[in-house]
């Protein structure tokens, strides 16, 4: 690599300065959706290890829950687990070379957003 | 490797606010990146005021106004004024465009300029693009033939040369590689939306003869796979160009002659 840093040249900003945009919000949003997916199954996990363990240990957590903070994480997680299925769908779609464009792309992504809300909002009423 | 916040050389300081035109009825505000390399001060925001009854329309035209009649300091690259040569970018109301190109009108409220993003900045608006000229060359940008020289020219049929419309009007300006977060994390490997546009250009060039040794080059974790289909690229292009597209052709070609 060139050294491209002669004379302690300043770095311009970027994230701060540059403008949001629906393409690159509904990319992270695959990204942050799945590792919040990740943290949901260790919390399920810990569910089913303390069932497996002993009577309190299992009310602590399943306290917790079914607990109204409990519901609202667990409907972030329905909504988190459902944005990112959708925009790995999106992808599949991408790595197929279909929808390559900023119009078609965009919209997808508003749908992301708009379904997963629904889907997170149907889960919530049948449970 | 992603990083957030900026460098501490590099944090934006507020700058100086410099007189309004006098007499001018209808003045925008221009608020602009500077850093001088021999002042040793941090990067810092300027306040100007143009009088835009007697400006062009367009933000270069501004640019240009305000090094003739108010700072001979403010430094910018430009040169064709009608987004062929690919100089003027930089970043404009928080995207990568041509301000040669990019018309006031279209701005709301303030003009903020900022140099192309994540970049060392040589002075003011121009950042360095050393390493970006390299990644391109890097991509062998030239015809690769190995069969003899013919007597004339390496023909090409009229559906073979349609393939490389909307990759050749490509101007370097590198809007679309500083607009990409991926590279910015990892510029230093991923090679980019544009060198991989110029790559693709190449490859589906029919009188090329090198494209498996140019995939062969691509076939990397970090050169083309950093790519995550973001589309950031095909939005800010002041060309209308789509390297998301080129680069995800490239990824089926990749896919195609492994199965």
């Amino acid at each position: 690599m060139a050294d491209v840093n002669r004379g302690n040249r300043p770095l311009s900003p970027h994230l701060t300065i540059y403008r949001p945009q629906m393409t690159s919000i509904s990319s992270i949003m695959v990204r942050i959706t799945g590792i919040a997916s990740f943290g949901l199954a260790l919390l399920v996990v810990w569910w089913l290890l303390a069932a497996a363990t002993s009577q309190s240990a299992f009310d602590l957590i399943n306290g917790l829950m079914t607990s109204f903070l409990g519901d609202l994480v667990m409907f972030g997680a329905a909504w988190a687990i459902f944005y990112h299925m959708l925009g790995r769908l999106r992808h599949v779609i991408w790595d197929l070379g279909y929808c390559l464009n900023v119009e078609v792309s965009e919209k997808m992504g508003i749908g992301m957003f708009v379904l997963a809300t629904v889907l997170a909002l149907i889960t919530a009423a049948a449970l | 490797m992603v990083q957030l916040t900026l460098p501490k050389n590099s944090r934006i300081t507020t700058g100086k606010t410099w007189p309004k035109p006098e007499g001018a009825t209808n003045v925008r505000k221009f608020q602009i990146y500077r850093w001088n390399p021999d002042d040793g001060q941090n990067p810092r925001v300027d306040t100007y005021f143009v009088d835009m009854d007697a400006c062009g329309p367009m933000v270069l035209d501004a640019l240009i106004k305000i090094k003739n009649e108010i700072d001979p300091t403010l430094t910018f690259r430009r040169s064709c004024r009608e987004g062929i040569c690919g100089s003027c970018a930089m970043n404009i109301d928080g995207i990568n465009t041509l301000a040669c190109i990019y018309g006031m009108d279209e701005i709301k409220g303030d003009v903020k300029i900022y140099p192309l993003p994540h970049m060392p900045v040589v002075k003011d608006l121009i950042p360095d693009l050393t390493h970006f000229y390299a990644q391109h060359a890097s991509i062998m940008p030239w015809l690769e033939t190995k069969t003899n020289r013919p007597a004339k020219e390496w023909k090409q049929s009229i559906e073979d040369r349609k393939k490389l419309d909307g990759l050749y009007e490509c101007v370097m300006c590198a809007s679309c590689s500083t607009s990409c977060p991926s590279y910015w994390w990892n510029g230093d490997r991923y090679l980019g939306p544009a060198a991989l546009l110029h790559a693709y250009r190449w490859i589906i060039d029919s009188r090329d003869e090198a494209t498996g040794e140019r995939l062969d080059e691509l076939e990397d974790p970090f050169k083309l796979y950093r790519c995550h289909t973001i589309m950031n690229c095909a939005k800010t292009c002041p060309k209308g160009l789509n390297p998301a597209k080129a680069i995800a052709e490239i990824k089926k070609m990749m896919v195609d002659r492994a199965v």
